[in-house]
Formats: structure tokens, sequence, C-alpha cells
């Protein structure tokens, strides 16, 4: 290779999880609570260990479920303190009323969620159906394609959470074992940049015994709906928020982070919609089919929760047939949540692509490279026929 | 920053007209205002006293659950009906039946 680039960390060898450790040992959090889960167990261990050996100064709460994990950094994160927690599929499905608690009380948690399968049948691998599960509950979803993703953006998390125009829980979504178990080049930054680009949180309603607030009262009829229009304003800002922490971020790393990461689209014809580590599948396929002059694309979701509406509407311009994949079923739904999603965005605007929604990879069933293929072959036959004879299909499955 | 974080609750929401700009975040209440919401039209029955039959044992103004009896200094009490949910503990425990519950008009 004669190109050279300019580094800007250090590199080294980590997995997913061991990544999201990392990043949660450098910003210093002050209350870590947790319940291991598996594929989630590698960050909570990696976190003991450094709060045991003295590498990092918090509070390390072992609690007996995940929702008391949640309960623990909610209350601890009213009292001004950063926080972070860790789960999967039913440790995340165990947590779901506190997740809404969270989002409404306003508290800035991070939570690294490794993607997994729910039960049943019990399954431990990867699929976005926990998660999904947890589609409205307020918080922040950011979605990793890979093992440098996941440090970025949990370093990056902390500062959206805690910035006082947003201030919502935010989670880091990283595929189950694809990527919390494998292990990548990643490259870290040292501890004084990381310090100075998140420095120590500054809340505003602490737990101070001289200025005493009342946190979780009752609101009925009269005020309930005027608080949910608060939230709903904070995901807004949030959607400003996350470009401006990802600016500020590309300046310390040389890396920036998009809320899509495309591919292609400069003149794609069909494009793939899609999240988590098989962007990277797609687009390794688009790079092979592009090459036989097939103007196909890829457009990798970064951000899930707020919705990036503008830029996906921005991005598929021009493209004529639109695949959205789906790592998780809405069951009786017309499509999967990101489908949904994706065609609620372009409804009533005049981009008015073919669409059509693949569900693949539930339980950890694999994407294979021909799999990948057959999806971009099924749109390049719908470009050419100009109708799409199925509007919803599984790929992987054993008919 | 400041608007969405009042140290004092602003004076739209004692008359429940407050919108959501002006309300403290996540439905903190960053002072005391318990005092100012009065609750006492939540009652259907109302406590009378009859200071005439009263004997000064201070049993309903121990069990009121609220508080919504006040102690005078001559440990006579009277009823606070700003508070007041007209839950009739104080006429059950009068031992010489000197709180009568009458329906709230």
């Amino acid at each position: 290779m004669s190109e050279t680039v300019a580094l800007k960390g250090k590199i080294v060898g980590m997995n997913g999880d061991e990544a999201v450790a990392f990043a949660v040992k450098q910003a210093n959090v002050d209350v870590i609570a947790a319940y291991p889960i598996t594929p989630q167990t590698i960050i909570v261990e990696r976190i003991s260990e450094y709060v045991n050996n003295g590498e990092l100064d918090s509070a390390f709460i072992p609690v007996e479920s995940e929702h008391s994990a949640l309960s623990t950094v909610l209350g601890a994160a009213l009292t001004g303190a950063r926080v972070f927690t860790a789960t999967a599929s039913q440790g995340l499905a165990l947590m779901h009323e506190i997740l809404h608690i969270a989002s409404s009380m306003r508290t800035p948690i991070v939570m690294a969620v490794v993607n997994r399968a729910l039960s049943a049948p019990i399954n431990i691998h990867c699929d976005h159906s926990d998660v999904m599960n947890a589609r409205d509950t307020g918080w922040i979803q950011y979605f990793a394609e890979n093992v440098q993703d996941a440090y970025d953006l949990t370093l990056q998390a902390f500062k959206v959470a805690e910035d006082l125009d947003v201030l919502l829980p935010v989670e880091v979504n990283l595929d189950g074992f694809i990527l919390s178990h494998s292990v990548e080049r990643l490259e870290i930054l040292d501890d004084e940049t990381v310090a100075k680009f998140i420095p120590p949180r500054k809340a505003v309603y602490t737990l101070d015994f001289n200025n005493p607030v009342a946190h979780g009262p009752l609101a009925l009829t009269d005020y309930y709906m005027e608080f949910k229009r608060q939230q709903e304003e904070a995901m807004e800002a949030a959607k400003g928020k996350v470009d401006e922490v990802a600016r500020e971020y590309e300046k310390i790393s040389g890396r920036l982070f998009t809320k899509l990461n495309t591919f292609g689209l400069e003149d794609a014809e069909v494009a793939v919609v899609v999240m988590g580590s098989t962007t990277g599948t797609m687009r390794y396929i688009a790079r092979k089919l592009r090459k036989e002059g097939k103007k196909v694309g890829v457009i990798g979701v970064r951000l899930f929760r707020p919705f990036p509406d503008k830029e996906i509407l921005k991005a598929v311009e021009n493209v004529k047939v639109l695949i959205v994949m789906d790592r998780a079923v809405s069951f009786g739904a017309v499509g999967g949540p990101l489908f949904m999603e994706t065609a609620a965005t372009l409804y009533g605007t005049d981009v008015t692509p073919l669409m059509m929604n693949v569900i693949y990879g539930l339980g950890g069933r694999d994407l294979t490279p021909r799999d990948a293929e057959m999806i971009f072959r099924r749109g390049l036959k719908i470009l050419e026929t100009g109708r799409v004879e199925e509007k919803k299909i599984w790929v992987g499955v054993r008919e | 920053m400041s608007e969405k974080f009042p140290v004092k609750m602003p004076e739209s929401a004692f008359k429940g007209k407050a919108t959501w700009k002006e309300l403290p975040i996540g439905a903190v209440i960053p002072e005391p205002t318990s005092i100012r919401y009065k609750t006492g039209n939540w009652r259907a029955l109302k406590p009378i006293l009859d200071k005439s039959k009263c004997i000064r044992c201070l049993l309903c103004w121990v069990y009121c659950p609220e508080p919504a009896i006040n102690r005078l200094e001559d440990d006579h009490v009277e009823i606070n009906y700003d508070f007041c949910k007209g839950c009739g503990i104080c006429a059950n425990v009068c031992p010489v039946k000197a709180i009568k519950m009458v329906r709230e008009e």
C-alpha cells in the first residue's frame, strides 16, 4: 500500500463488547449497574475488571435483574451522575417499563444493546427483534456497523445524551456475536483526548439538599400531554445534536459519523436500506455488481431514533427500486419496522421508488453473499419489469 | 436553557394553563408547591365540627392523613377545607361524636 493515512489514535484488536467497555472506561462513568446476559456479558465483565483493578473509579453495582439494573442507573442519573448499563434480548424486554420511565424523566443513560433474538424458541444469536420491541420507548437509537462504530458511538452517546437540549437516554446497538464477539481492527483515542471530548457531566436538577426538587410526580389529564410534547421536541433537537457531536468527534478521531452510510448513491437505480453489520455485506456485493455495470447502492442506517427522514429522502432521490431489509418482524403489519418507517418517509413526496421488503437473519440465520446478491438481482428485475411481484419476502428461510 | 430548568414553577401551572414550553422538563417540580395545589374539591362528604361538644382530645388531629386538621393555641381544632378530602376518619375516631359528615353541596 502506497497510500498513507494520518492516524489520530492507537491501533488495537478488540471485539465489539471489549470496545464498548473500553469506551465506558475512557468516558469516566460514575455509576454502572448491570446484569450479565449473552452476548453482552463481556461488556460488564471487562468493566468490573477495570473497576477492580482501579483503572476506573466508579460504583459498580451488581443487581438481581435487568429491571433493577436500569432502575439503579436511572436513580443515579437523577443525582447528576454519568451512568451506563448494557443488556440484550430478554434483558431489554425485562427493562421495558423502565425504558419509558428513563426517557420521560429525561435521564441521560447510555446503554449498549447487543442485539439478540427474543424467545421463544430460546435463541442467543443476532437479530433486531429486541430493540424493535423497544422502538417507541423514547430512546435515541444508534446502530453500529462494525467494532469501530461500537467504540465511536459509545463515546458520542454520552455527549448527545447529556446535552441539556436533549437529555434523553441513548442506546448503542451492536449485532450480537457478529460484532460483540468478533475481534476487529480498532483505532482508540488516548484518555486525555476523550476526557476533553466528554468532560464531567453538568446536570441541572440534581440531588442537592439545599435546593430540593421533586422527580416523578403525578400528571393526569391536566399535564401529561405537555410532557410528552417536550419529549418529542427533545428528539427533534437530537437530530441536530447528533450531527454536531459527530463533527466534534471527527476533529479528534478523523472519523465522521453520518446518520446514513451510503454507497453508490450517486447513480444507483436499485438500492437497499439496511442496519447493523449486514450493511458491510451488502456493500461488498454492491461493489461486485457495480463492476459488472449494475447501478446498485447501499444505504446503511446508523441512527434509527430519531429517524433520519430528511437524509433518507435526499439519498433515494434518484433511486428507482428501493429494497428495505428488516432483521425483525412486525407480525401482522405491512412490513418490518424499517420498511414501514422508510415507506412513511417517502409517502406524499415526489420521491416514489418501487419498494420491496426483505425479512432476513432472524435468530442469527446467516445472510450469505449469495443471498445478498439474490436480493440485488430481485431489485434489478423489478427495475426491468417495473413490477413488484411480492411486496415482502423472507430470505434465508427454508420454504 | 434557563427557561427549561426554572427554579420556580410558572404561575400559569397553578391555574392548569401552563404550556409544554413553560413547564420544567421531565415533570420536575423545582420548589415546594403542594400548599398551592388545592385538593379539597375532590370531597363528596364534608366534616362539620360542633365545637361545643369537643373535649380537645386531639384524636382527629392525630389521625387525619392529610393533615387537614389544624391544632390551635388552646388545643381546639379547625378543619382546613382547602385540603380536606372528606375521608371521614376524623368523624370516626371522635369519641364524643363532635364531627358529623354531611353531603357536599
